[in-house]
């Protein structure tokens, strides 16, 4: 059965750690739909948020071999009902005085914002879920979108404690 | 204490008991080499004929002795030769340090000559690397490869290491450091163990399928403990062989694709499959769904990434395979599985074809080889049938000393590995069997056995083609032989004295004993060249996705 995680890594912030990671991915060619990086509060630190799409096999896999790797210092899923998941949209939408105020109306309902604005086009910000970007897109897509730009999914445990990776077999 | 990148490599090298290396010297590695020069009566660095022979000796080398194998390269072309050898490595989890030495760091990333980025080339077959750019660096990073190449399941760390680090007046503070501890494998907890006891104890039909973590682990002890008490038998695959004694009448012989009839059948009918050390390969498991169909199965491995990899399996054990086997052992009954072990020896055992017209074939001079040396012999291979013949039919072997190419499957592992066999045991008999297709990749290395007085002898499974995908093409690809009759001429006996070493060529028998006895007095590297038909197969054989039941035994 497919199963959608979002896993958390720790890194070392070094040089080429990215290249590490994803180039195992690609060699073990792990289905993955977006990942994230930044650094964190420890400077040392890195991490690395990744949104997988797969069976649990699979998922098992990605978890163990990425373990290996001797930059990752923890990895574990983020647990859907104890994580809070965002994802920022940027969308450039081609409009004129016919339609703004009728795209402004979706924007709003949305909480979004218009960050830019020129007589032929916006650009709207929106940050949120996955599924409320989808939503958003949606209604958007009877207007001329010109645009597109998401930053994948990035993640956070609610409680100070993680659940251990063991636990997902 | 002052000193430079060079000499801090030679003293981080000392710390870990090193004083044997194997390499090749180039421009960007020149402060190196000339710290290798005053470091000489404490390091011995053997010079290869090319950069890959000196990357399977450092494997051969750890093979042999259970240390780190240490290979050198310089910058560029020398690094990348390396990399066949260090893939081996990976794929057979060997502890291998590698020192490339990258052009200076103001040079880096503009396509300098001899530059190339090796740490990313060697991204996906090394444990990890390091690019060192700064001396203050230097110390720990080798040291922590040592660390990383021998902890958990062990495998190669590449050290790229550019020339201003290396500078004799670059210099910085060294001090002496022990290694750096391993971090300790994880622990099987007493449920666990208790549950898995109690799975094996009620098992009727349980068999044993080992790999090359037993040898890695150094259990062959606790594996033959529980052999004998829990009264099971076994099998292995070709990183396990040895692990257990040939004519231990519990020992079902080699299993997958070319292995014995017995081991194959055993899995097929057994209740219960305890795999330790092994990773369920698709040499081993042709079939992963159809696997030990009717078992459950155990697995005890070092890497959990290997649980569930292959073949989905239902209890795991993650440790240290000795440890795991020894707090198991006093919680498995001592049991008797009288008539199982009987039903695995009654399945048909496979007999070999005599092949018309042969005057020499490949299993008697194996055996006339093994009967004739003495059991601490270490035997070497290269890849393709004469290793499937050797597995077969080597008989007497140890763990550490058969030395084969199992994962990457490396045609030209062979010489460069026993080479590095030889070096590291001195005092052991170093065979190396090899085919005609193997021993042209890189047979140029009979000069660096030349060179050292390396009594290794040679001997060639000569069926003038290449034998093993010839095999597959008569098999499957309707005797269309694309590429596999080279038609080459060449004279053994004349291209080994050409080397400074010693030749024969023999076509029965009778001539390979008496070349073989002659081969025995000579101080130095000798090739045997075995005529043999090309029509010789590898059997029995079950075709890549097949089961037991697909066996080509004829």
């Amino acid at each position: 059965m497919k199963r959608r995680e979002v896993i958390s890594i720790f890194v070392e912030n070094q040089a080429n750690v990215l290249t590490r990671v994803a180039s195992l991915f690609g060699r073990r060619g792990f289905n993955i739909d977006s990942l994230t990086v930044s650094t964190t509060n420890d400077p040392e630190i890195s991490r690395i948020t990744v949104v997988f799409n797969g069976n649990e096999q699979s998922l098992a896999q990605i978890i163990t071999q990425t373990r290996k790797l001797e930059v990752v210092k923890d990895i574990f899923l983020l647990e859907k009902d104890n994580s809070l998941f965002r994802e920022l949209l940027l969308v450039k939408v081609a409009c004129d005085k016919t339609n703004r105020s009728l795209i402004k109306e979706i924007v709003d309902i949305y909480r979004g914002r218009i960050i830019s604005l020129s007589k032929t086009c916006m650009i709207i910000e929106l940050t949120g879920a996955t599924e409320k970007l989808d939503g958003f897109l949606n209604m958007l897509n009877c207007y001329d979108i010109v645009e597109v730009c998401r930053t994948g999914v990035t993640g956070i445990s609610r409680d100070a404690d993680v659940t251990d990776v063991s636990s997902i077999d | 204490m002052k000193l430079s990148g060079s000499q801090i490599i030679m003293e981080v090298l000392l710390e870990h008991g090193v004083d044997t290396v194997f390499g090749y010297p180039g421009g960007a590695a020149l402060n190196v080499y000339d710290e290798l020069y005053k470091y000489q009566d404490k390091i011995h660095h053997v010079l290869t004929a090319h950069e890959q022979g000196a990357s399977h000796a450092a494997d051969g080398y750890a093979r042999a002795t259970g240390k780190t194998g240490v290979v050198f390269a310089t910058s560029g072309p020398g690094a990348t030769n390396l990399v066949t050898g260090i893939a081996t490595a990976m794929l057979d989890s060997i502890p291998m340090i590698a020192i490339t030495c990258n052009v200076s760091s103001n040079a880096i990333g503009r396509d300098a000559f001899q530059e190339v980025s090796i740490t990313g080339v060697t991204l996906p077959i090394t444990k990890h690397n390091y690019f060192v750019n700064k001396i203050e660096d230097l110390a720990d990073a080798i040291r922590n490869a040592f660390r990383i190449a021998n902890e958990g399941r062990k495998g190669p760390v590449l050290i790229d290491i550019t020339k201003d680090v290396t500078d004799p007046n670059n210099l910085y503070e060294y001090k002496k450091q022990k290694p750096f501890p391993l971090t300790k494998s994880p622990t099987a907890s007493d449920s666990q163990l208790q549950e898995i006891a109690q799975i094996m104890n009620e098992a009727k039909r349980p068999v044993i399928y080992y790999g090359g973590g037993v040898n890695a682990s150094h259990a062959q002890k606790e594996l033959n403990e529980l052999i004998e008490k829990y009264d099971c038998p076994a099998t292995y695959t070709l990183m396990g062989a040895g692990a257990v004694r040939y004519d231990n009448p519990k020992n079902l012989g080699l299993i997958g694709m070319h292995g014995s009839m017995q081991a194959n059948i055993a899995i097929d009918n057994a209740d219960l499959v305890i795999a330790l050390g092994t990773r369920f390969s698709d040499r081993v498991a042709l079939n992963p769904r159809k696997f030990a169909k009717h078992a459950g199965i155990i697995q005890i491995d070092i890497d959990e990434s290997e649980i569930n990899k292959n073949v989905l399996i239902n209890y795991q054990v993650i440790g240290d395979i000795k440890e795991v086997l020894s707090s198991l052992l006093p919680l498995i009954d001592k049991t008797k599985h009288k008539d199982w072990i009987d039903e695995c020896h009654k399945a048909h055992k496979w007999v070999d074809i005599e092949l018309q017209g042969a005057k020499l074939r490949p299993r008697d001079i194996i055996e006339a080889t093994c009967t004739i040396t003495d059991k601490e012999t270490i035997y070497v291979t290269d890849v393709g049938q004469h290793q499937m013949w050797a597995a077969q039919y080597v008989h007497h072997i140890k763990s550490e000393n058969f030395l084969t190419s199992g994962g990457l499957g490396t045609m030209g592992y062979g010489y460069g590995a026993a080479i590095g066999a030889q070096f590291g045991q001195p005092e052991k008999r170093v065979i190396h069997f090899t085919g005609d297709g193997s021993f042209h990749m890189n047979l140029n290395e009979c000069c660096t056995a030349v060179s050292n007085e390396l009594p290794i002898i040679t001997i060639i499974f000569d069926n003038k083609v290449l034998g093993m995908v010839y095999q597959w093409q008569t098999a499957f690809y309707g005797k269309r032989y694309s590429n596999t009759t080279p038609g080459r001429k060449t004279n053994y006996p004349k291209l080994a004295e050409g080397f400074g070493a010693t030749g024969f060529e023999v076509n029965t028998l009778d001539e390979f004993k008496e070349a073989f006895s002659k081969a025995l007095k000579i101080n130095g590297p000798v090739w045997i060249a075995c005529n043999i038909l090309k029509e010789e197969r590898v059997l029995p054989m079950i075709p890549n996705g097949g089961t037991v039941s697909d066996m080509i035994i004829k």
